[in-house]
């Protein structure tokens, strides 16, 4: 089995070309293929959906995670805006020097942006983190969550929800899946008083696409979580990814919303899955009983109703400074 | 700063780390592929999810037009699996 | 200009002289005063400096290490548990090649809290592939500021550089320094304009994963050779340093009166100074003594060491900090260098003044009176704490 190079039947077709009137976003890539992100990998579609919004002129900074591996061996790099890898725990030290350097030389017009997996963001680099929230760095924190170390080999982290298993939390005959409530970092950082914070998907590349141009506007930091399956790590076949995606967001596990200067908005998503269906579709959580489900969709019910009534009680205020 | 580094010794190296070769050229990922992915253009009707949907960017968009870089596709089968009008087929490889 | 100022406000000064861009700063004692004087500088206008208050030494580092990548001169001051919490990022700013410069205060290590000075902070840190100067005035750490952002920054060294300087005595002590006028050091020191940076406009990826059979093993390389030509060039840039500010900076080692002596002590930091004046004495006494004292540990000037110690009997090496299961590193790496020399000298290794115990004069006549005698009947105690309450009881190695 090779990989020929060739159109495939793609391009045999002649006629008139119909394409859309406009593509349903920026059509330049600033992200390579021959990088070694799994098949299906969420977060390839995420980094790639960022960069179109961010555009060139881009600085971007990776700890350790599936990001610091995916771009590929020494000499080549599926980057193609100026990046560096840095430790594992630093991201947010890392923008403000990178802010720093560029505002000493008078550069303004480049966008500073952090990527970091969950782990890397809301365990051991949260001290970092909210440095760089509370000192108020222009730069765009991005955590990508795949809801676990997954480039270490899917051990929890303080983002793997409730009920998964993983390699440290093994289920086994004491039950021992994730039992600690998922860390809500997007909150942790509305506690902080940043001007800009959101929840995205991949499933929604068009408001995760305006999210970051929103999140480029803000003269300070803002944090946005995007969610990105891992069919490694959660179990399902890698052409399922978007459709993870979507049924998180649809059965209010992931609720999509914003926090604008202190003013909540909820997006209202047509469709709604049953929470048993979005589980059945990953291996992680197989081990689930009816019982264990209808606990978690309490807590999935109660926080969607606290993320409306913060929605409705921030909707009359002036937006924060 | 297209052309492949020729690095063969310490003092060839830069001094630290650091690199820029396009991993499309430097390391093509098609070799990965189980399934590949036949887009039967009868039926497409352009929407570009397929184009927006690849995680690999191995779907160009090509006047107006899917055309997957076989060099690059993995076969991951989402392109196939979004496609709102089932017009992807993923077809097991065989040997040339 | 001459100023009456403490070791601390003099490597402000030297960060403002270098116009450091950016200052990533966390306060820690005896370190303080340093970050509190550029933070004056900065909000008064008279430097232009990013100040980047960050809420750990280990983000200084790693800020220090982007905002470098990022293309400008960064500067960094710590001390302690500030340092050895910055280990990791310490180990990183070498292979990425950063020229960042840090002024260190030398201050012990707890459990228990001390506050005084002590080399453990900086000793524990010398495989990190920071180039390490010991300085025994407030003068030399502002000129060793300077010498570093000349040499580091050259593209064939592209070092990370501490500036050490001990706790009190000259952290928080005034000296007279002669402080330049920042035209002077402007016409000293280019600005940095590095190759290899983050920059839209040359976009490229830094510190790529690197599998056995590719790089690593060279760009590991790559740093001891920097060191190696870092040598070289203290010594080219100190004779154009002396040409430029009319005084001298002088080389990695300092000599005095041990050419010609039998017994000489080896030392860093300010306790050198302290066995300048022993020696005085002793010599006033009849007896040939003498001091060298190692400015720079890294690179490590073994060339330099084997030619002031040539002509020497015995060799006894004072120790601010010791590597505990064995003795004090700044002995084993003098030993080290005087293995494969001509002539061999008998030495002893003194560890002493840790946790910041006061060392006399007189304390280091006693170390030269026990050199005297190793010098006769031999080495009967190859390592020593001195001055521990207790010691007689103990049977040294």
């Amino acid at each position: 089995m090779t990989a020929k190079g060739g159109k495939g039947e793609a391009g045999a077709a002649g006629g008139a070309a119909k394409g859309p009137k406009k593509l349903p976003m920026p059509e330049a890539e600033l992200m390579h293929p021959g990088h070694v992100g799994c098949l299906g990998c969420g977060a390839c579609n995420a980094m790639r959906y960022a960069l179109k919004a961010t555009g060139p002129r881009t600085i971007i900074s990776v700890p350790a995670c599936c990001w610091a591996v995916m771009p590929g061996n020494f000499p080549n790099t599926c980057f193609n805006i100026p990046h560096i890898n840095t430790a594992f725990e630093v991201t947010g030290a890392s923008l403000s020097g990178i802010r720093a350097a560029l505002d000493a030389r008078g550069v303004k017009d480049v966008t500073v942006m952090g990527w970091a997996g969950d782990g890397g963001t809301a365990d051991i680099g949260i001290q970092a983190l909210s440095g760089m929230v509370e000192r108020g760095t222009r730069a765009i924190y991005v955590m990508y969550d795949n809801e676990a170390y997954m480039n270490t080999g899917i051990q929890r982290s303080s983002s793997t929800p409730v009920g998964a298993w993983t390699t440290t939390t093994p289920v086994g005959a004491i039950r021992d899946y994730k039992r600690a409530p998922k860390k809500n970092m997007v909150e942790i950082m509305v506690a902080h008083g940043i001007p800009y914070t959101a929840t995205a998907s991949i499933a929604w590349p068009k408001d995760f696409i305006e999210k970051i141009q929103k999140a480029m506007q803000v003269q300070g930091p803002s944090f946005i979580h995007v969610f990105t399956p891992c069919p490694t790590g959660w179990r399902h076949p890698p052409e399922r990814t978007f459709e993870v995606a979507r049924m998180a967001t649809q059965s209010r596990v992931f609720p999509l919303y914003e926090v604008d200067h202190g003013v909540y908005r909820v997006k209202q998503v047509k469709k709604e899955t049953p929470l048993k269906e979005y589980l059945a579709a990953q291996g992680r959580f197989r081990h689930l009983t009816d019982e264990e489900i209808a606990g978690m969709q309490v807590n999935v019910d109660r926080w969607w109703r606290t993320l409306l009534a913060r929605e409705k009680a921030t909707k009359e205020l002036e937006p924060s400074p | 700063m297209v052309d492949k580094p020729n690095y063969k010794t310490w003092r060839d190296i830069p001094p630290m780390p650091v690199c820029w070769y396009p991993s499309s050229k430097g390391n093509p990922t098609g070799g990965w592929r189980t399934f590949r992915p036949v887009i039967h253009m009868e039926g497409c009707i352009h929407c570009a999810v397929c184009w927006q949907s690849c995680p690999d960017a191995a779907i160009r968009w090509v006047e107006g037009s899917p055309d997957v870089d076989y060099d690059e596709c993995k076969g991951c089968g989402i392109c196939a699996y979004e496609c709102p009008v089932k017009t992807i087929e993923m077809v097991l490889e065989v040997k040339e | 200009m001459k100023k009456v100022i403490t070791g601390n406000y003099t490597a402000s000064y030297a960060a403002k002289l270098c116009r450091a861009e950016v200052v990533p700063a966390y306060p820690i004692t005896p370190q303080t005063s340093i970050v509190e004087k550029i933070a004056e500088f900065v909000s008064s206008g008279e430097m232009k400096a990013q100040y980047i208050k960050v809420e750990s030494e280990h983000t200084a580092m790693a800020a220090s290490i982007s905002a470098s990548y990022a293309g400008a001169r960064t500067f960094t001051a710590t001390s302690s548990h500030g340092l050895v919490l910055m280990h990791e990022m310490l180990h990183w700013a070498a292979g990425a090649r950063t020229p960042v410069v840090m002024a260190n205060v030398n201050r012990a290590l707890a459990p228990p809290w001390s506050v005084w000075a002590d080399h453990t902070d900086s000793m524990s840190q010398r495989d990190t592939g920071w180039i390490q100067f010991y300085c025994e005035s407030n003068q030399e750490v502002l000129d060793t500021i300077i010498m570093c952002y000349k040499v580091c920054e050259q593209r064939d060294v592209l070092l990370p550089a501490m500036v050490n300087m001990d706790a009190f005595i000259l952290s928080h002590t005034s000296e007279v320094v002669d402080v330049p006028s920042i035209e002077q050091v402007d016409a000293f020191l280019p600005r940095f304009e590095p190759e290899w940076k983050l920059d839209p406009d040359r976009p490229m990826s830094f510190g790529s994963l690197s599998p056995p059979a590719s790089f690593y093993m060279e760009w590991r390389y790559g740093i001891q050779h920097a060191m190696d030509v870092a040598a070289k060039r203290f010594m080219e840039e100190s004779r154009a340093f002396e040409r430029h500010f009319g005084r001298p900076w002088g080389g990695l080692v300092e000599e005095y009166r041990a050419r010609d002596a039998d017994a000489v002590i080896v030392a860093m930091g300010t306790m050198a100074s302290t066995a300048k004046e022993a020696v005085d004495q002793v010599r006033a006494k009849g007896r040939k003594v003498g001091l060298v004292r190692l400015k720079a540990f890294r690179p490590f000037p073994t060339k330099e060491l084997r030619e002031a110690l040539g002509g020497a009997k015995v060799v006894g090496v004072m120790d601010r900090s010791h590597t505990f299961g064995h003795e004090g590193p700044v002995f084993t790496e003098v030993k080290a260098a005087l293995y494969n020399a001509p002539k061999r000298p008998a030495m002893a290794g003194f560890t002493i003044g840790l946790g910041g115990r006061d060392i006399l004069d007189s304390t280091v006549v006693g170390l030269y009176e026990r050199l005297h005698d190793a010098a006769e009947r031999g080495v009967t105690k190859e390592v020593e704490w001195i001055d521990l309450k207790g010691a007689e009881e103990e049977v040294a190695r």
